[in-house]
């Protein structure tokens, strides 16, 4: 975890407005306490991934995923788009998935297609994260008419059916390309990551550093930026885990109905130029089957990280074998 | 008594939110999507369907947006969505709907009770026999399962089950050459056509039955009655079942009442993937034909479907567990 050099303040104000509260942070010695306990945590986390199961499998494919969005042209030589080989070819040598039913690389468009999956899980991931964390936080520690107003809203949010109102959305946008994806699947995404964040924050009201703070007189945006959020850290993980997990579901669900951009290679809209031309029928599978693998393998890396940290966060779900050799070791 | 207000007044409200989006969402995307419509069937749609499509997304007319919203309103409240377009030209989308609502109450209904029962009771077994075998597998398989995109598993099994070993059917809610009727050939025929689609939403769905009990279940069989169950010698099924699992249940149940509600609208993808002539079927029909009267009924539809179940599971709620009724 590199992140742990920078000052403690300034790692946490790149996500978020607070600039400005920055610099002062890092040289007070006594306003940095909820940083401390922020930097604390990320390493107690990265600790927490090497020893448990679950989230080193999750860590291992999402860095897999990474490096091949980072690097696809090492991997895969060939054009994903160019319509230049034979027709519906089974593997080969030349074309280790075979074909796709246009002439084109099958193997290329499944590696070159993870970049706009991992840009929209990671951009919702963060975007509805932020959105999540100045709302719910906002809500918390203004209180009054404004708590009344926001939490409304996030509740308004939270119960109309997300899915179909994408639909809606993406039929009025004829074709919505990976960043106006991110906007659409973040804007309408973020509202039960925020109102898990207001109730941490709420349960941080009358705690005594705020109260410190408060005597200190801060200003309203720092005592949010610098006391409050790093003590959310683990919070907001879980938050853009599942996020990125849902936009990378949403997006290719959208894709596959032919609501996203045709001409992004990208797994969904494999699965759409599939199925439009029957590949199962055709005796193409593995234009519908490799795509399919491939979300279900960058979903499970974001739901076995969320579950670790799950299981982190709250010891009694921890398996019980683990717990029993924990104990022992103690005992001695 | 003022809890009940309360949640009806969001009830009211998130419905209000709802039909705004219906009216504001055409309005306010680039390039009017009725426009583009009617250039596009110039000729092709009746006067009358132009005149609708004017009405639904303000065009060609002198009223203000207030006024068309009012009018717009007055339409929802007499339950006037119009005619559809493209997908069933001239017909009016409150048919068209309703003939499509009992397909989907049938599949997705019983499918969904169905996965609240198995999955329920695999997550009470999972967390009474903690540290087996069974408990150790399950929950990083479920973990999975519910990562799977559905309409995915669908195609998955249309692959195995209907292209490779041709043993079902995978196309429709039943062969079109049976005449509909209530007899044995016809309920047979629905029945076997339902197989794929209810079993894809089956393992897609128990996961998470499996994982809320389980972990819940985990945390009260820590409690002291649980214990004290134990001491005073019971056997294990009565404090698995009367003393954990009882307790343990009522956010299942909730979340039971709040699934009901997602009958209508969520399958739509595994509708799509089998053709079944559902509610979800008809939405992404009415996409790509952009009949957007009968796209817009649909999602209120939706909508006010899952408004509904969540006001009667907060009431139900209130009933059954007294100290929510303070806390809210």
């Amino acid at each position: 975890m590199a992140t742990l050099q920078t000052p403690p303040g300034a790692s946490k104000t790149g996500t978020g407005p607070g600039g400005p509260a920055g610099p002062a942070a890092a040289g007070l010695p006594l306003a940095g306490g909820g940083s401390i306990a922020g930097a604390r945590s990320l390493r107690r986390m990265a600790r927490a991934i090497t020893a448990n199961r679950k989230a080193t499998v999750g860590a291992v494919l999402l860095a897999i995923f990474i490096f091949v969005a980072l690097f696809p042209g090492l991997i895969a030589h060939d054009n994903p788009q160019a319509e230049i080989y034979k027709r519906a070819q089974t593997p080969s040598a030349q074309h280790w998935l075979g074909t796709t039913a246009f002439g084109q690389d099958m193997f290329a468009q499944v590696i070159w297609g993870t970049r706009p999956v991992l840009l929209i899980a990671v951009g919702v991931g963060l975007l509805a994260t932020v959105v999540a964390m100045l709302i719910g936080v906002a809500a918390a520690y203004l209180g009054g008419a404004w708590d009344g107003t926001l939490n409304v809203i996030t509740d308004v949010l939270l119960v109309i059916p997300l899915f179909p109102l994408l639909i809606i959305i993406g039929s009025y946008l004829h074709g919505a390309g990976t960043s106006v994806m991110i906007a659409v699947i973040a804007a309408t995404g973020w509202s039960y990551t925020a109102r898990q964040l207001r109730a941490q924050a709420l349960s941080l009201r009358n705690r005594d550093f705020l109260a410190a703070a408060k005597v200190r007189g801060e200003r309203r945006l720092y005592v949010i930026c610098v006391e409050i959020i790093p003590t959310m850290t683990s919070l907001l993980v879980a938050a853009f885990l599942t996020n990125a997990l849902y936009a990378v579901l949403f997006s290719s669900s959208l894709q596959f109905i032919g609501l996203g951009d045709p001409n992004v290679t990208s797994w969904g809209t494999m699965l759409y130029w599939a199925e439009n031309n029957e590949a199962f029928q055709t005796g193409l599978p593995l234009w519908i089957i490799v795509p399919g693998l491939c979300i279900v393998a960058l979903g499970a890396a974001f739901a076995l990280l969320n579950y670790a940290f799950d299981e982190i966060g709250n010891p009694a779900l921890r398996p019980v074998r683990s717990m029993r050799k924990a104990r022992v070791q103690r005992a001695r | 008594m003022r809890f009940v207000f309360r949640r009806l007044g969001f009830f009211l409200l998130t419905l209000w939110v709802a039909l705004t989006l219906n009216f504001a969402l055409p309005r306010l995307m680039p390039g009017n999507p009725a426009l583009a419509i009617i250039g596009k069937f110039r000729g092709g749609i009746s006067p009358e369907a132009v005149k609708v499509l004017e009405a639904q997304f303000g065009l060609n007319t002198h009223q203000n947006i207030v006024v068309q919203y009012f009018h717009y309103l007055g339409n929802v409240a007499t339950l006037k969505f119009g005619t559809s377009l493209t997908t069933q030209p001239g017909n009016s989308v409150g048919r068209i709907v309703l003939d499509a609502i009992p397909w989907t109450l049938g599949l997705v209904g019983v499918t969904t009770i169905l996965a609240f029962i198995l999955g329920t009771g695999i997550g009470i077994l999972s967390a009474w026999m903690r540290g087996g075998r069974l408990d150790s597998i399950m929950p990083p398989i479920f973990v999975i399962m519910t990562v799977i995109p559905y309409f995915w598993i669908g195609l998955v099994l249309i692959l195995i089950f209907g292209v490779k070993l041709h043993v079902l059917p995978y196309f429709f809610s039943y062969n079109y050459s049976l005449t509909p009727g209530f007899n044995a050939a016809f309920i047979g025929n629905v029945a076997e056509h339902a197989i794929l689609p209810a079993f894809t939403l089956l393992i897609t769905t128990i996961g998470i039955w499996i994982l809320t009990m389980r972990n819940t279940m985990i945390t009260t069989l820590a409690e002291d009655y649980v214990r004290m169950a134990r001491a005073k010698g019971l056997p294990g099924h009565r404090i698995m079942l009367d003393y954990a699992a009882r307790n343990a249940i009522l956010p299942n149940l909730t979340g039971f009442a709040m699934s009901l509600g997602f009958v209508i609208g969520g399958a739509i993808l595994i509708e799509e993937v089998f053709n079944y002539q559902g509610v979800g079927y008809l939405l992404l029909q009415a996409v790509n034909n952009e009949d957007y009267p009968l796209m817009q009924a649909l999602f209120l539809l939706i909508t006010v479907a899952v408004l509904l179940a969540i006001l009667i599971s907060d009431l139900a709620t209130a009933v059954l567990d007294p100290r929510t009724r303070g806390a809210s």
